[in-house]
C-alpha cells in the first residue's frame, strides 16, 4: 500500500502546484514552480544510483552540463529544433553515464563519490577550452523561442514538470521491479548479492544511466529556458550536492523521499535567499550537517517525542 | 594442449564429476591459502570438509563460488571451467553458498531476502512468482513465523536458516554450507542437519564445511580434511577421522584443551 499511496500524494502535490502556478499568473509563483520541477527531477533521478544503489554521486552537474551544452551547440550551432535538442541533451548523458559506469562503478565508497566529483570539473575544463565548439569562457547564447514571454515561463514550467513526473514514474517502476531489487540488493550488501546471481555490475550501470537521463534532459532546457549558458553556470557544482541534500531531506532510497525534500529544500531555500542573503550557503551547510548527523532517514523520520528527547536517530547500519 | 585431450576421453568414458579442482592455488602474501588442491566431487554426494582455523577452508569456498580467482590452477562444473568466471554467473550457473559469517540483506524481509535468490538465480523472474516460492522455503526451513520482519531482526540461529533457504531458493546443483552449524546450542544443530539431510535427498550435492567432527560423521559418508592448504586426507568418513595424521593436523599434538569447539580425542575414535 505504502508503495502505491506516496506517489500518488507526490502526483496531487505536483498538480496542486502546477494549478496554483498557472492559475495565479504570478511571474514569482510560476518561476518557483518552475524550480521546484527542476528540482524534483533531480533529486528523483539521484536517488535511483544514490539511493537505491547506495553509491554516492556526486555527477549530477556532469549530466546536467553536458546536457545544456549538447542542447545549446545543437540549436545555437546547428539550428536543430528546441525539442529534439532537449532530447539529445539527456541522449548524451546517458551516453557519458554507460561510460562512466564502466570506468568508475568498480569503486565503492568515498571512492566512487569523488571520481564521480570530479567528471564535472574535467567538462568544465573541456567546456573552457573547447572553443571552437563551446564558445569557452564567453559562453552559448541560445535562439529565443517566438512566443511572448508569459506563454514561454508557462511552457518552461510544463517541460519541467513532465520531465520531473517522468522521472518519478521511473524510479517508481525500477522500485517495483527487478532492477528495484537488484539495486536494494546492491546497497545492503553488494558480495551477498554476487553470490546470489545478481549481475550487480549490469544493475549498476543501468542505475547510473538512469539517473543521467532526467539530469541531461533538464540541462539542455535550462539552457534554453535561461537562454545563455557557460562552463561554470552549466557544471556548478552545487547541482550535484543539492539533489542529495534533498534526497537526504525527503528520505534516501524512497521514491516520494525526493520529491518531498525537494519541495521541503526549495522552501528552506527561499527562506535562507531573503532572511540571510550574505549567510545562505553557510546556512545550507549548516543544514547539511545537521541532516547527515540526526536524520540520516530523512524528515519523515521524524518524531515529535524523539525530537524532545534529542536522540540521534538510529543510522540505518550499512553491512560492508 | 593435453588437459583438452584428456577432457575428451574421460567424457568418452564416463560424465565428469559435478565438481572437479585441478591443481587449484591460492596465495595471499605469502601464505599458500590453498596449495595445489585437487578433487573431484560425484552427482548427489555429500561430502564433509573439514581443518583446522586457516587449513584453507572459506578460500577452497570462496575459490569455487568466485569470489577469489586461483592463482593457477582450474575449477570445473561438470567438465566446463568457471574458473576466472564473475561470481554472479557462476551461481547463477548452479553453485550456492552459505556464509560462515551470515549475510542477509538486513533491512530487506525474510521473504525478499530468499526471493532475491529465486529471481536472480533460481529462474523467476517475475518479485510475486519469486515472494511465492520464497514462502514455501522459509516455511520449509521452518521460518514462517518471522518471514515479514526484516532479517536484521532475526536471531543467529534464524538468520542461518535464512542464509540456507537463500541457498536453496537458487535451486542450486551444488550447495557449499559453510560452517552453517558454528554457534547452534544442541537441538538447533539436530534441525540443521534434518535440513541438511532433507535437501541431501531432493539429489542436490553438497559440501558441509565443518569444525565439529560429529557433525561430519553425522551427515557425511565421505570427508576431505584441509591442513595449511593442501588436502591431506580424502576418504570414507570414518576411516578418515581415525587416521592419526589427521588427529594429529587437527587437534596438535599439546594445544587440544586450548581449542574450543573441538572436541576430544576420545569422540574421534
Amino acid at each position: 500500500m505504502r508503495g502505491l499511496l506516496l506517489p500518488l500524494l507526490s502526483g496531487v502535490a505536483l498538480l496542486a502546484a502546477a494549478a496554483f502556478a498557472t492559475l495565479a499568473g504570478d511571474a514569482y509563483a510560476l518561476r518557483l514552480a518552475t524550480t521546484l520541477c527542476l528540482y524534483i527531477g533531480l533529486a528523483s533521478s539521484w536517488n535511483v544510483i544514490g539511493g537505491f544503489a547506495g553509491y554516492p554521486s556526486f555527477a549530477t552537474a556532469a549530466f546536467f552540463g553536458i546536457g545544456a551544452y549538447a542542447g545549446s551547440v545543437l540549436q545555437a550551432g546547428y539550428g536543430v529544433a528546441a525539442p529534439l535538442a532537449w532530447l539529445s541533451g539527456g541522449i548524451v548523458a546517458a551516453l557519458l553515464a554507460a561510460g562512466l559506469g564502466y570506468c568508475i562503478l568498480h569503486l565503492r565508497g568515498h571512492y566512487f563519490a569523488i571520481a564521480s566529483l570530479v567528471v564535472a570539473d574535467v567538462l568544465r575544463e573541456v567546456a573552457n577550452s573547447w572553443i571552437s565548439l563551446t564558445n569557452g569562457g564567453m559562453g552559448i547564447s541560445l535562439p529565443l523561442l517566438s512566443i511572448g514571454v508569459e506563454d514561454q515561463a508557462r511552457l518552461y514550467f510544463w517541460v519541467f514538470g513532465a520531465v520531473a513526473a517522468l522521472s518519478v514514474a521511473a524510479a517508481w517502476l525500477v522500485d517495483r521491479g527487478r532492477l528495484g531489487f537488484a539495486l536494494r540488493c546492491v546497497e545492503q550488501n553488494e558480495t551477498a548479492a554476487l553470490m546470489l546471481g545478481v549481475d550487480t555490475r549490469r544493475a549498476k550501470r543501468a542505475a547510473l544511466v538512469l539517473s543521467s537521463l532526467a539530469p541531461g534532459i533538464m540541462g539542455a532546457v535550462y539552457a534554453s529556458w535561461v537562454s545563455y549558458i557557460d562552463p561554470t553556470d552549466a557544471f556548478d557544482v552545487l547541482l550535484s550536492v543539492k539533489p542529495i541534500i534533498m534526497a537526504l531531506l525527503g528520505g534516501v532510497g524512497t521514491v516520494a523521499g525526493p520529491v518531498f525534500g525537494a519541495a521541503a529544500f526549495l522552501a528552506l531555500e527561499e527562506l535562507f535567499w531573503r532572511n540571510l542573503l550574505e549567510l545562505h550557503e553557510g546556512a545550507l551547510g549548516l543544514l547539511v550537517v545537521l541532516l547527515v548527523l540526526f536524520l540520516p532517514g530523512g524528515i519523515r523520520l521524524v518524531r515529535p517525542r524523539r525530537l524532545l528527547a534529542f536522540r540521534p536517530l538510529a543510522k540505518p547500519g550499512r553491512t560492508p | 594442449m593435453t588437459p583438452a585431450l584428456s577432457d575428451a576421453s574421460s567424457t568418452v568414458f564416463r560424465d565428469p564429476p559435478l565438481l572437479e579442482l585441478r591443481g587449484a592455488t591460492r596465495r595471499f602474501g605469502g601464505i599458500l591459502a590453498l596449495n595445489d588442491v585437487s578433487l573431484s566431487i560425484g552427482k548427489g554426494e555429500v561430502v564433509g570438509l573439514i581443518g583446522p582455523n586457516g587449513a584453507g577452508k572459506t578460500t577452497f569456498v570462496n575459490v569455487v563460488s568466485g569470489l577469489v580467482r586461483p592463482d593457477a590452477g582450474q575449477v570445473l562444473l561438470e567438465g566446463r571451467r568457471i574458473d576466472g568466471l564473475p561470481a554472479d554467473r557462476i551461481a547463477r550457473g548452479g553453485i550456492a553458498r552459505t556464509f560462515q559469517v551470515v549475510q542477509p540483506f538486513p533491512r530487506m524481509s525474510a521473504i525478499d531476502n530468499v526471493a532475491v535468490g529465486a529471481m536472480f538465480a533460481g529462474g523467476i523472474g517475475d518479485p510475486a512468482a519469486a515472494r511465492h516460492e520464497a514462502r514455501e522455503l522459509l516455511a520449509f526451513v521452518g521460518l514462517e513465523s518471522v518471514q515479514d520482519r526484516p532479517a536484521a531482526a532475526l536471531t543467529l540461529a534464524d538468520r542461518k536458516r535464512l542464509e540456507f533457504a537463500k541457498s536453496l531458493a537458487m535451486k542450486p546443483r551444488f550447495l557449499m554450507l559453510d560452517e552453517v552449524n558454528a554457534g547452534l546450542n544442541a537441538a538447533e544443530l539436530d534441525s540443521a542437519l534434518e535440513l541438511v539431510a532433507r535437501v541431501a535427498g531432493t539429489g542436490i550435492t553438497i559440501l558441509l564445511i565443518e569444525h565439529l567432527m560429529k557433525v561430519v560423521r553425522r551427515a557425511c559418508p565421505r570427508t576431505v580434511v584441509l591442513h595449511q592448504g593442501r588436502v591431506l586426507a580424502d576418504g570414507p568418513t570414518a576411516e578418515i577421522l581415525a587416521d592419526p595424521r589427521v588427529v594429529d593436523a587437527y587437534l596438535g599434538v599439546r594445544d587440544r584443551a586450548r581449542r574450543p569447539g573441538i572436541e576430544p580425542r576420545r569422540d574421534l575414535a
